[in-house]
């Protein structure tokens, strides 16, 4: 960390939360969205551990290890949605559930 | 020296996995690719000096999440025309991928803007159980934990629910 900085962790941070918006934003299957969200919930913990190293206080890493816990939670009722969904539309394609479209 | 080289190796393997993710044609390359983007963003929270967020990391996310996600994968067996990389380069492409690099300049303004301060002085043991242990109980965050644990237990309760056919 003394080596490198603050800035170039954030930097790999930034890259990979735009990654992820843009494959949630671009993608059409549903897992492959979910995956795009984790990937930027690991963005968001990468930047609460440098803080944490550049404040040298532990909440940093206390939230990392919360947002872990939450995302483990998504995971587990998100993919049950998408068994669901897959056993009564045979689909994981997120244009084929439009029965809400006006 | 050597650790800033080692940090912009993993780096840049997190975030080439990372754009793996979002452009793989099949679900599990997608899948496999995101396993190796933890295990790198793990290694680079160890040179970060959170050793225990690097070791949940691997547990959690690249053991348990990622199980679970090619389980699933596997289970729904998708073969036929689901799994195309940016189908179609339509509107919703075009926007996405706009809207994605707006926020990318906005980002990375907003990181140029950032005051450079050198990084605080941390005891021998920070980033360790026993350091992340004590801020955890002794500290303010003794309730959110214990909220955590009982969000984990309505979580698995749902997923139950919802994918079991009759209860």
């Amino acid at each position: 960390m003394e080596s490198v900085g603050l800035v170039p962790v954030l930097v790999v941070s930034v890259f990979l939360f735009v990654t992820g918006v843009a494959g949630v934003l671009t993608r059409k299957n549903a897992l492959i969205v979910f995956m795009s969200v984790e990937l930027m919930l690991n963005a968001v913990n990468l930047s609460f551990v440098a803080f944490a190293r550049q404040s040298g206080h532990a909440d940093g890493m206390i939230y990392a290890v919360f947002v872990m816990a939450v995302a483990a939670a998504e995971a587990a009722v998100g993919l049950a949605l998408v068994i669901l969904l897959f056993r009564n539309r045979v689909t994981v394609k997120l244009d084929d559930l439009d029965t809400m479209k006006g | 020296m050597f650790e800033a080289v080692l940090f912009y190796v993993f780096s840049l393997v997190a975030m080439m996995s990372g754009v793996g993710v979002v452009t793989m044609r099949n679900p599990i390359a997608s899948a496999l690719s995101l396993v190796v983007c933890f295990f790198f963003l793990a290694a680079d929270y160890v040179l970060l000096d959170a050793h225990f967020v690097a070791v949940i990391q691997i547990l959690v996310y690249a053991g348990a999440i990622m199980v679970l996600f090619i389980f699933v994968i596997m289970l729904l067996n998708l073969r036929h025309g689901d799994q195309l990389t940016f189908e179609d380069i339509g509107r919703r492409s075009i926007v996405g991928m706009g809207t994605a690099g707006l926020l990318a300049v906005g980002l990375f303004t907003a990181l140029g803007q950032l005051p450079v301060v050198l990084p605080a002085q941390i005891p021998a043991d920070y980033g360790t159980i026993a350091y992340i242990g004590k801020a955890l109980f002794e500290g303010p965050y003794l309730l959110p934990f214990e909220t955590v644990s009982a969000l984990l237990t309505v979580a698995v309760v749902g997923a139950v629910v919802l994918a079991k056919k009759e209860i």
